[in-house]
């Protein structure tokens, strides 16, 4: 199969700061055209989907754009500032950032592109190496203050088209950010996404990442995080309307002490399938994490969660709990959950639970009997299911009516 | 109170139903009329709960001869929620615990759909929470157990409570109480069944289902109906609880069996 040489063809030529990553990126490709479901990562990926990435037109740096945003989403935050992640351009174009915020110099840059991969070690990986191909402007930003206004950055994927992001983000010691991450796409479309996170010692970050498809885009997300000593880190997930969507937040704590926090929710609905899989790494003791994973899938779609934790000898003392909650929404759904818990330290506490279950025949009952429709029904139950995950969202997701449009889309 | 000429809400003739194949009403006969109490009672098995759950629609009881008219329409011809939306209640011997959904949310969705088919507005979340707020002193219950997931966590008598609070904001024509004095101290059962007295009108119904005469106590039914093997076996008034109550079951069969051999 040489669908992906053809379509390496069409990537311009390596250039900028991106150059080494992008031929890096383009020489993996040609190698590795696409994973098999051989490979337990990929075991249960629809590779037809994934194939369909090479038939759209990737989005490139332009000195002359094409197609500018049309801008028809909710407004700018009030307190905080936006950041459009549009591969054509400069993302800082126009953009005056607050005091305890800057671009990373050419230095910084050189000596921290691709280590958050390296450190999470997946630099390797396919959705990477597709990355690394495709990109050819990324947004990299030092974060040093603490009382600074919420981050949101939208990515959008219009039809036709294949958008590749990257991001790099590096919070000093004790620096504090609230983050938004919007990411949409259209039919035909595709998202390859690749954030890197550096937190110094005892920094704070919210994340919020919300990736709202229209039923047929694909999307790739791979956000990877590196804690120093008591740094903070809190990941809310919101994943839906995708014809193949793919999440994977990797997390290592290097020094120990530090906490994670991940919530993650994905709503599969008609064919859609719908994948996360996280990692999450403990390089030295004491460290934390908190992992909620719920699925909902309706129709005949198929939601995957792989949770791996891994705890070496070093993380003494870990308190790790990860749960992984489903809903089976329809007889024709599918789900599958694997926590994946390597446990080698011998004084710790590492908790996992996975269930999987259907609406049920009772709470239905009482419900109509309250004159309730069954539509209705799924819905309060979907709303009450849905909303402990979004309540950790960044207060400024409320502007984007995100539980509305899971619950319109289940509909 | 009974009033021959007062209007027809129920009837309910030569009603067979079965679940999992398994014959449990072989022909109950039933006549409810405004502003009526009719009490259901019967031993363990004898089909109370069957008929209550037929008649509120429960999709596992399957009816296989018979008829349902309430207030002159076919109540089998209707989904659950539509009987509901025209008036039939059915406060729950076991309420179901629903955890994630908000009780008041649940409260205002079903109000409204009741509201509805009435012809009133719709009540939105703070018109909702004043109506709500009044309600509550019918079962004098805590204002906490709405914020909560709808029974989650909720004590016997909370759920019990949480039963009689949907009927005192549904207002239904026909209400059926399943077994409302289970699990209920003295206390909680006076209470639940002040509100339920409270709650009856004169162009409305009640049928309680119940295994003892101590709810009968606090609501005098007009009617007593006694089941047995899915058929009623012996109507009478008030008395004939409590001479159940002294007598048990056995006697109404003994009595029964010797109406028959004259």
């Amino acid at each position: 199969m040489a669908v992906s040489r053809q379509w390496l063809e069409t990537l311009p030529a390596p250039h900028g700061v991106l150059q080494k990553l992008q031929q890096r990126g383009r020489n993996a490709l040609t190698k590795n055209e696409l994973p098999t479901n051989s490979l337990e990562a990929w075991r249960l990926t629809d590779l037809k989907r994934l194939e369909k990435l090479f038939s759209l037109t990737v989005v490139t740096k332009s000195e002359i754009p094409l197609k500018p945003f049309s801008n028809s989403w909710v407004k700018s935050p009030k307190n905080g500032f936006r950041i459009v992640m549009d591969p054509q351009r400069d993302p800082l174009e126009g953009i005056i950032l607050p005091d305890g915020i800057r671009p990373l110099t050419p230095l910084e840059l050189e000596q921290n592109l691709g280590q958050v991969l390296k450190s999470c070690l997946c630099s390797n990986d396919w959705p990477i190496a597709i990355n690394n191909a495709s990109a050819t402007n990324l947004l990299a930003l030092k974060v040093e203050g603490q009382d600074l206004p919420p981050l949101e950055l939208i990515t959008e994927a219009t039809q036709g088209t294949f958008v590749p992001s990257r991001i790099i983000l590096i919070l000093e010691e004790k620096a504090k950010l609230e983050l938004l991450q919007i990411t949409l796409g259209k039919q035909d479309s595709a998202h390859s996404h690749l954030l890197e996170v550096h937190l110094g010692k005892e920094a704070e970050l919210n994340h919020g990442w919300v990736a709202l498809g229209s039923g047929e885009g694909n999307l790739l997300a791979n956000l990877t995080i590196e804690q120093e000593e008591k740094s903070n880190y809190s990941l809310t997930s919101v994943q839906h309307g995708w014809s193949l969507g793919r999440l994977e937040p990797r997390v290592v704590q290097v020094g120990g002490e530090a906490t994670t926090t991940l919530k993650g929710l994905q709503i599969s609905t008609g064919s859609q399938q719908l994948a996360t899989h996280s990692a999450v790494r403990f390089d030295g003791p004491e460290g934390v994490l908190d992992q909620l994973h719920k699925t909902a899938a309706s129709g005949h779609s198929h939601c995957i969660f792989n949770g791996e934790i891994d705890v070496p000898k070093i993380a003494q003392r870990t308190n790790a709990a990860q749960l992984s909650r489903n809903l089976l929404m329809s007889t024709r759904a599918r789900i599958d959950t694997k926590p994946e818990l390597e446990i080698v330290a011998d004084d710790v506490r590492c908790t996992h639970g996975a269930t999987v279950s259907q609406l049920q025949e009772d709470e239905l009952f009482y419900m109509r009997s309250r004159g309730i429709n069954s539509k209705a029904a799924a819905t309060l139950l979907l709303k009450g299911y849905c909303q402990e995950i979004l309540d950790n969202l960044p207060v400024e997701a409320n502007r984007w009516g995100i539980l509305n449009q899971l619950l319109e889309s289940v509909k | 109170m009974i009033r021959t000429d007062s209007e027809l809400i129920l009837e309910i003739t030569d009603l067979h139903a079965c679940v999992e194949n398994q014959p449990i009403l072989k022909g109950v006969n039933l006549t409810v009329r405004a502003g009526e109490i009719h009490a259901v009672m019967g031993r363990n098995g004898s089909g109370k709960s069957t008929l209550s759950k037929v008649i509120a629609g429960h999709p596992a009881y399957n009816v296989t001869a018979g008829k349902i008219q309430f207030q002159g329409q076919d109540l089998l011809a209707m989904e659950p929620e539509e009987r509901a939306r025209c008036g039939v209640f059915l406060g729950f011997q076991y309420p179901v615990e629903i955890p994630g959904v908000s009780n008041l949310e649940f409260l205002r969705v079903a109000t409204n759909s009741r509201r509805e088919k009435l012809g009133q507005a719709e009540l939105d979340t703070f018109e909702f929470e004043d109506l709500v707020r009044e309600r509550l002193n019918v079962v004098q219950m805590d204002p906490a157990f709405l914020e909560r997931s709808v029974n989650e966590g909720f004590s016997g008598g909370e759920k019990k409570r949480n039963e009689i609070l949907q009927m005192a904001l549904l207002q239904p024509v026909f209400s059926i109480l399943d077994e409302t004095d289970s699990g209920l101290d003295i206390d909680a059962l006076r209470i639940v069944a002040a509100g339920v007295s409270q709650l009856a009108t004169p162009t409305s119904a009640t049928l309680l289902i119940t295994h003892y005469q101590r709810l009968l106590n606090e609501i005098t039914p007009d009617f007593v109906h006694v089941m047995d093997s899915g058929k009623i076996l012996r109507t009478g008034g008030k008395d004939l609880a409590l001479e159940l109550e002294r007598a048990g079951y056995d006697w109404i069969n003994s009595t029964n069996k010797d109406q028959e051999d004259n």
